[in-house]
């Protein structure tokens, strides 16, 4: 059986910029695939190649095992793509954009799936208003119908969810869900990498034009497994100074293998009389392996992301001239991370 | 399974829908503009100019001329318009995304100008005919229809390139201004071109605009300054060398798929 998408040794440069460089990458049918990289990585390109938009330099892509340049009818009749610009055509209504697109492929008399399309999408009181008067939200959802118009097996969403509120994201995601559920191909471009971790099953990172990372979800949280100990202090134990990830000013980031080693932190600190001002502890999640894969820090903020504490660690600040041994959870209802043995995420 | 090439009749339903929801600016403007040409110039030029050896008004002469002009100048607006605004708009993706072949695009472009400039120019048609009613007489209104079909679709084809060539609505602009602007206004629509000095009259006859309205005017008057049949056989070459050409580039991708 052929692969949903199948890319083999990609390559496309735009004047100097190589923006993929011998891209390899296989998706299976069924799959809900993550297609990650800071901006700038080629998800796109690599994405416009699937579709048709662009040619690659070198190399071949196939759709469900239809070449995308010589067997092009099937491959994009086989393909949704939600591009990631906002783009749509101010002549028409929402149903009339919608049958419009299902017309180009050949599609006539597709009101019932148009009708379902609309109510999962939530636009159909819209669906007689003009493109123009749509909010960005609303004008986004119609960039998903279109995509799902000729019920495509293999639907590639290349940023689908950015600018719509949060209550939108959700019913969105309940109906790529289903749609997954129901056989369809999935594959997700996506700065929110809470999304990624919670939908995807197979991840892969691209960095300046290459793979450099393709496993499922789990291996990948498995590989960096740990925990990162924020530490706001004059300086770190003797000790423990080979396990310091990196420094911000006085803030210091320790890397721990589990939950145990906190306790021999601690007592370091009071061992040496150091003074903890400020503490925070983080799992391992899928933003920390991209921005260690990515060459960044796990510390690090791309594009806005929450701060350690704010995305599901556990704050603990000083509380008198003593906290060494008065530490206490941020949220005051949690207890102590080293006695309830892990952070609520 | 749809079957190949059943994508087209949408697109080309998309472009009359396109323009038919504007139709104040892109079918009664146009129809007013040339009204205003008529009244003018025939108020002005009627006593002072003589075409045809004096067997034809001049004021029903300038009709066929505005009428091709108003043919050709709407057609060649539709396709170019209509594809610089989705590339600036970035929703030429969604015509790029299905599966719709290069001569399907073509097509599809090419029929839409064609019919908005027809439609504009039986607009004109209509208009004019208040001035000069006899013209619903013309004795080949075949060959009138022949040439207006085969202008239509050169300038529908001329519209899909320079469509297809410019980035920026200003390179539209002048395609427009530099180039069909002056070939249609140096093609004989407001004088025969046997009133030019030998040397504009040998310009005259390797325009090809000029054969597409004297060949147009010859269905309305039997008479014309080129042999009909050699116009048919030059518009009809260029018609098909325009369409073989925009083929070619369609296939390539060139400015459409990067």
């Amino acid at each position: 059986m052929p692969a949903a998408v199948e890319a083999v040794n990609i390559t496309r440069s735009f004047g100097s910029v190589q923006a993929l460089s011998g891209v390899d990458l296989a998706v299976e049918e069924g799959e809900f695939f993550g297609l990650l990289g800071p901006n700038g990585a080629g998800k796109t390109t690599l994405i416009s190649i699937l579709a048709g938009l662009t040619r690659a330099d070198t190399g071949t892509a196939r759709i469900l095992g239809h070449d995308v340049v010589t067997d092009y009818r099937n491959a994009r009749r086989l393909l949704g793509v939600v591009p990631q610009e906002l783009v749509f055509d101010p002549f028409f209504t929402a149903r009339q954009t919608l049958e419009i697109q299902s017309g180009y492929f050949g599609i006539r008399n597709n009101g019932a799936w148009i009708d379902e399309i609309l109510h999962h999408l939530d636009l159909t009181a819209k669906a007689g208003a003009n493109m123009r008067s749509l909010s960005g939200g609303m004008k986004r959802r119609v960039l998903v119908g279109q995509a799902l118009v000729h019920k495509p097996p293999v639907i590639v969403l290349d940023e689908p969810t950015a600018g719509v509120d949060v209550g939108l994201r959700q019913s969105l995601w309940a109906f790529i869900r289903k749609l997954n559920r129901d056989g369809h191909t999935i594959i997700l471009t996506t700065h929110y990498l809470e999304e990624a971790e919670a939908l995807c099953g197979r991840i892969a990172m691209l960095k300046a034009g290459r793979v450099v990372a393709l496993d499922t979800k789990q291996a990948l949280l498995s590989r960096f497994a740990g925990l990162t100990v924020r530490l706001a202090a004059e300086r770190v134990p003797a000790a423990w100074q080979a396990r310091v990830l990196r420094r911000e000013g006085g803030v210091h980031f320790i890397g721990l293998q589990r939950y145990a080693e906190l306790e021999a932190l601690l007592a370091a600190l009071r061992t040496e009389g150091i003074t903890i001002a400020e503490l925070a502890l983080q799992e391992t999640d899928l933003e920390q392996v991209f921005l260690r894969i990515m060459g960044g820090d796990p510390g690090e903020e791309p594009d806005g992301a929450a701060a350690p504490a704010a995305s599901g660690g556990v704050v603990i600040r000083a509380a008198g001239p003593s906290q060494g041994a008065n530490c206490a959870p941020s949220g005051g209802s949690a207890a102590a991370p080293a006695a309830s043995g892990g952070v609520v995420k | 399974m749809t079957p190949p090439g059943a994508g087209w009749p949408t697109l080309l339903y998309k472009e009359l829908l396109r323009f038919w929801n504007v139709s104040l600016q892109t079918i009664l403007a146009p129809v007013l503009t040339s009204l205003l040409y008529l009244l003018i110039f025939s108020h002005v030029l009627e006593a002072n100019v003589t075409v045809f050896g004096g067997k034809v008004p001049y004021s029903a002469f300038l009709v066929p001329g505005l009428v091709m002009m108003s043919v050709l100048q709407n057609a060649f607006a539709n396709s170019s318009s209509s594809l610089i605004q989705s590339k600036i708009n970035g929703n030429l993706i969604f015509i790029l995304l299905p599966p719709l072949s290069p001569l399907e695009l073509f097509v599809a472009y090419v029929l839409g100008a064609m019919v908005r400039g027809l439609v504009v120019g039986v607009g004109v048609f209509a208009v004019t005919l208040f001035f000069s009613p006899s013209l619903l007489l013309m004795p080949h209104p075949f060959w009138a229809l022949g040439f207006a079909v085969l202008g239509s679709a050169i300038l529908g084809t001329l519209g899909l390139i320079a469509g297809i060539a410019a980035e920026k609505f200003d390179q539209i602009s002048a395609f427009q201004n530099f180039i069909i602007m002056p070939l249609t206004f140096l093609s004989g629509v407001f004088y025969s071109i046997h009133t030019l000095p030998p040397f504009w009259q040998a310009v005259s006859h390797v325009n090809p605009f000029f054969y597409m309205i004297d060949g147009f005017r010859y269905g309305f008057f039997g008479l014309s300054d080129a042999p009909p049949l050699l116009s048919l056989a030059i518009v009809g070459g260029c018609c098909a060398a325009l369409a073989a050409c925009t083929l070619a580039l369609l296939q390539s991708g060139w400015r459409l798929r990067r």
